[in-house]
């Protein structure tokens, strides 16, 4: 069902991808300052993906990615978890959140930031997830009609 | 000394490895681990027996109260060292038993960690650490019958064995955390010390109540025996180490710990000498009908457990010597013969004692273990057995006046197990040779050292029981004996106790004689069988199945409209009942609004109306998209882009989904009777109605404290983040977070297998790897 779109939508798919993940990006950084955040971000990206998906179809999309998009959740996950650790070290309570700010750049970098880089993760996964699992029943159901 | 013992839980994961590494000697090397504890034990032995206790402590969780402390008296001393003893010996005995077994690795694994979680149970000091492990031994056993899990009754066993024990469990989590409530401490060395406090509590009955079903479960006592021999599916190793000489005494461990803290009592004598003289004589009497070697072992277990069960009811210093003794000289002959019942089933490929015969010109050496054991069982001189039940018999004449049920159910089953020990001796090893499937021959010495050593202790300390007066003197004074005066005989002279001794030995050699007869008498009773507490279980399995399928059908019908009606009710119940009864306040109906705001709800209501009546599907999901823009838009106006972006995004992707899923449907048709419609629009717009008054009710409640202060008060000085939205989702409510996230991949993974399922079921398995992507 889901084929190779027209041409408009592949040249505006194909030169939106870049911007749109660095405007997510931009939003998962900036995310615990100003609007944004890792859902917020995760959910552009997973947008992105998605019109990229519309415009190639579901093999240039997983051909682009190179992962499963479950293994971006499992990883996603595998991140929050580890973000919870340092202050297990630093001998304070589960989830305490610890800053550090590198030295020449100056730039704060915290557990919290971490932790959304792991909800970012999980919800491009998820969503991915669920949009190529449909694709492919799609697909199926096309190939035995 | 925790690490020691938590080692085994190492050992448990190093078990496959050690496996390759070394084949089938794994195990061998593996008893190293059980016999360097039982060092240690030994080495702290004449302290812990004079009367010293060792407390060794490591908070675990702080916060809780809950610390991994061991507590080592003597009656714990005493169970570590068996524990760890015949731990070793099985070990050992595994190595031949499962040769060439392909699960072996498996076996070792799980024998390791239940060791651990043994050694765990009767050394912990708090409660709760006692409950955990009391779980696990739970767990571990039930993988432990199930072993040979392609087998459907081994299968069925063990759930048995697992429901029967972890409901009990449940009933002992309850019991324990009364106990802690009123004897105000988590430690059992303070509780045990509490005994006048506790008994005195008003939760006393209660407490008590919920701690015997704990522990009669898990050491099967009756109306929950039934388990225990159906546990006999397990490997024989198990069977020697589990179910007779280490878990199911778990149950009359915590009921001998808990003697000094809750005994003493009209109460606690009458249901523990009661439960404990019944067990035995149903024990006893099923026991005789049973050819299957490994069960009439199982229901001499039983009657063991009955037995200690009663002499702690009765709880006399006599009664509590004669345990002691009892307990030990058990696991002693029991294990023994266990091991020897699964060298019989290894040589001659059956386990009914009916077809074996003459066995003792071929395995001598087993021959020989057999006898020793059984005349301790039997409890015949010169063997602990007899000491055992000499005690026994005494102190239950000693207690006469208003135990005269007891001593008679007591007295049924002496001379029965007497019986079952004469058919385990004689029935293989003498008479004519049997015809057996397979060609009997002597056993390897790894599988003979383990009973031969547990045959041999039980002859020795039989004919030398003054030396165990220490032994057993450290043991009794943790039961709250305060001036044990210990001295073991042999030979008391002759007194009440020798000829009750002298009749059950006249009684019990009438019934081997005549056992086929008296099996015939005893078949006849099976039909009471229907009544048993056996078929009270069934009953009660196929019942909670018969709900389950019942309210499964009625409330997950398949239908989605059913069960948002479902979720719609429920919630409208609670938000009712909370806006209405527990807190019913002014309702605020003056609400501020400009006209914009007023302008978006109307567009949402209207949307709303469009979707419900739109007979495309394609409109009403544009129906429902403007409601979310609508949405998107009060967040905006009311300042909050974070919710805004969120909510455009979703509704992006909601529309992305949906156009996937769309042309896939089936033609819209309308599925429901007009009645049923009324019905759903009765549901819905009594929601919408709540809802609106729960909001109406929340603005008049304005004079709450608001966490939202807080949370605002302190984003950047505690999150260091100015986006008060995003410290809450990543730092203040970082766990909940977690949890959606878990959520979410939860739901991708259940889409996944939906769709698979789904796909795998129409596909035509002529044209596999359609998909690329897979895996």
């Amino acid at each position: 069902m889901v084929r190779s779109g027209t041409l408009i939508l592949s040249v505006a798919a194909r030169l939106l991808l870049p911007l749109q993940l660095l405007f997510s990006v931009f939003l998962l950084l900036r995310g615990h300052d100003e609007p944004g955040g890792g859902f917020i971000a995760g959910l552009v990206a997973a947008g992105a993906f998605a019109l990229y998906f519309f415009a190639y179809g579901q093999y240039a999309l997983n051909a682009m990615l190179k992962v499963s998009p479950r293994d971006l959740v499992a990883v996603g996950l595998l991140i929050g978890l580890i973000s919870t650790l340092p202050a297990w070290l630093a001998g304070e309570a589960f989830f305490t959140a610890q800053w550090w700010s590198l030295p020449v750049i100056g730039i704060k970098v915290s557990t919290p930031l971490f932790f959304d880089i792991g909800v970012y993760l999980a919800v491009v996964g998820s969503v991915l997830t669920a949009i190529t699992a449909l694709a492919d029943t799609a697909q199926a159901s096309d190939a035995s009609n | 000394m925790q690490l020691m013992v938590l080692a085994g839980l190492g050992l448990a994961l190093m078990a496959p490895w050690l496996h390759r590494r070394l084949g089938e000697r794994s195990a061998l090397v593996m008893a190293a681990w059980p016999l360097a504890l039982a060092g240690w034990l030994a080495f702290q032995g004449p302290g812990i027996l004079a009367g010293d206790t060792l407390l060794l402590e490591w908070r675990w969780v702080p916060a809780l109260d809950i610390t991994l402390t061991f507590y080592i008296d003597g009656l714990a001393w005493l169970f570590a060292m068996l524990i760890s003893l015949i731990g070793a010996m099985v070990l050992v005995y595994t190595s031949e038993y499962l040769k060439g077994e392909r699960d072996l690795p498996r076996f070792l694994v799980i024998i390791s960690a239940f060791m651990t979680s043994m050694l765990g149970l009767v050394l912990a000091d708090n409660l709760v650490t006692l409950f955990v492990f009391w779980e696990l031994t739970s767990i571990t056993s039930y993988l432990l019958i199930g072993f040979h899990h392609q087998d459907p009754a081994a299968r069925r066993s063990a759930q048995q064995g697992l429901f029967v024990t972890v409901g009990g469990g449940l009933a002992l989590l309850a019991g324990l955390v009364m106990l802690a409530q009123a004897g105000d401490s988590w430690s059992l060395a303070v509780l045990i010390q509490r005994g006048e406090q506790l008994v005195g509590h008003e939760l006393y009955t209660p407490m008590l109540i919920c701690v015997l079903i704990g522990a009669f479960t898990k050491s099967a006592q009756f109306p929950f025996h039934f388990w225990l021999p159906n546990a006999m599916a397990a490997p024989t190793p198990v069977s020697a180490y589990l179910h007779s000489a280490t878990m199911v005494k778990a149950g009359v461990y915590l009921l001998a710990r808990l003697h000094p803290a809750l005994g003493d009592t009209t109460l606690w004598e009458m249901t523990l000498s009661l439960v404990g003289a019944v067990t035995m004589a149903t024990a006893a009497l099923l026991a005789i009908r049973e050819t299957h070697i490994k069960k009439l072992l199982a229901y001499s277990t039983v009657m063991a457990l009955g037995a200690l069960t009663m002499l702690l009811g009765i709880g006399t210093p006599g009664a509590m010597v004669a345990f002691v003794v009892f307990l030990l000289a058990h696991s002693l002959y029991k294990g023994a013969l266990f091991m020897v019942a699964g060298i019989l089933d290894h040589a001659t490929g059956t386990k009914d004692v009916t077809a074996m015969g003459g066995l003792r010109r071929v395995m001598p050496w087993t021959a020989g273990i057999a006898c020793v054991a059984a005349l301790s069982l039997a409890g015949l001189p010169p063997l602990l057995g007899f000491v055992g039940k000499e005690l026994m018999l005494a102190s239950l004449l000693e207690a006469l006046p208003y135990g005269g049920l007891v001593l008679a159910l007591a007295f049924l089953g002496a001379f029965l197990t007497l019986a079952v020990a004469g058919i385990v001796a004689l029935k293989p090893f003498f008479g004519s040779l049997g015809d057996t499937p397979a060609t009997p021959h002597e056993a390897p010495w790894a599988m003979l050292i383990g009973p031969a050593l547990l045959a041999g202790l039980s002859l020795v300390c039989g004919l030398l029981p003054g030396k165990l007066d220490g032994l057993v003197t450290g043991v009794v004074s943790g039961l709250g004996v305060s001036d044990p005066n210990v001295h073991l005989a042999l030979w008391h002279g002759v007194n009440p106790a020798l000829l009750l001794s002298l009749a059950s030995l006249l009684l019990g050699t009438l019934v081997v004689r005549y056992w086929d007869r008296a099996r015939g008498v005893l078949a006849r009773f099976d039909r009471l069988a229907a009544f048993g507490p056996e078929q009270g279980y069934e009953r009660l399995m196929a019942g909670m199945v018969h709900l389950a399928s019942w309210q499964t059908r009625w409330l997950q019908n398949g239908q989605v409209r059913h069960y948002l009606a479902m979720t719609l009710l429920t919630l409208m119940a609670l938000v009712g009942h909370a806006l209405f009864i527990r807190h019913p306040g002014p309702l605020a109906f003056h609400v501020d609004a400009y006209f914009h705001e007023v302008v978006v709800a109307g567009l949402m209501a209207a949307a709303a109306l469009t979707a419900c009546l739109m007979r495309s599907r394609l409109a009403a999901v544009a129906a429902v998209g403007i409601m979310g823009f609508c949405i998107a838009m009060l967040f905006v106006l009311f300042s909050a882009p974070d919710l805004a972006i969120t909510q455009l995004l979703v509704e992006t992707l909601t529309v992305v989904l949906l156009v996937l899923v769309l042309f896939r449907l089936p033609r819209f048709t309308r599925l429901s009777t007009p009645l049923e419609r009324c019905r759903d629009l009765l549901v819905a717009g009594s929601f919408g109605l709540l809802m609106t008054l729960f909001m109406l009710g929340v603005l008049s409640a304005d004079a709450l404290p608001r966490i939202s202060d807080y949370m605002v008060a302190n984003s950047q000085p505690l999150g260091q983040g100015h986006n008060i939205v995003n410290v809450i989702l990543v730092d203040f409510r970082a766990l909940d977070t977690l949890g959606e996230m878990f959520v979410l991949a939860l739901a991708a993974i259940g889409v996944q297998a939906m769709l698979r399922f789904h796909a795998d079921e129409q596909s035509d398995p002529a044209t596999p790897g359609r998909r690329p992507d897979d895996g």
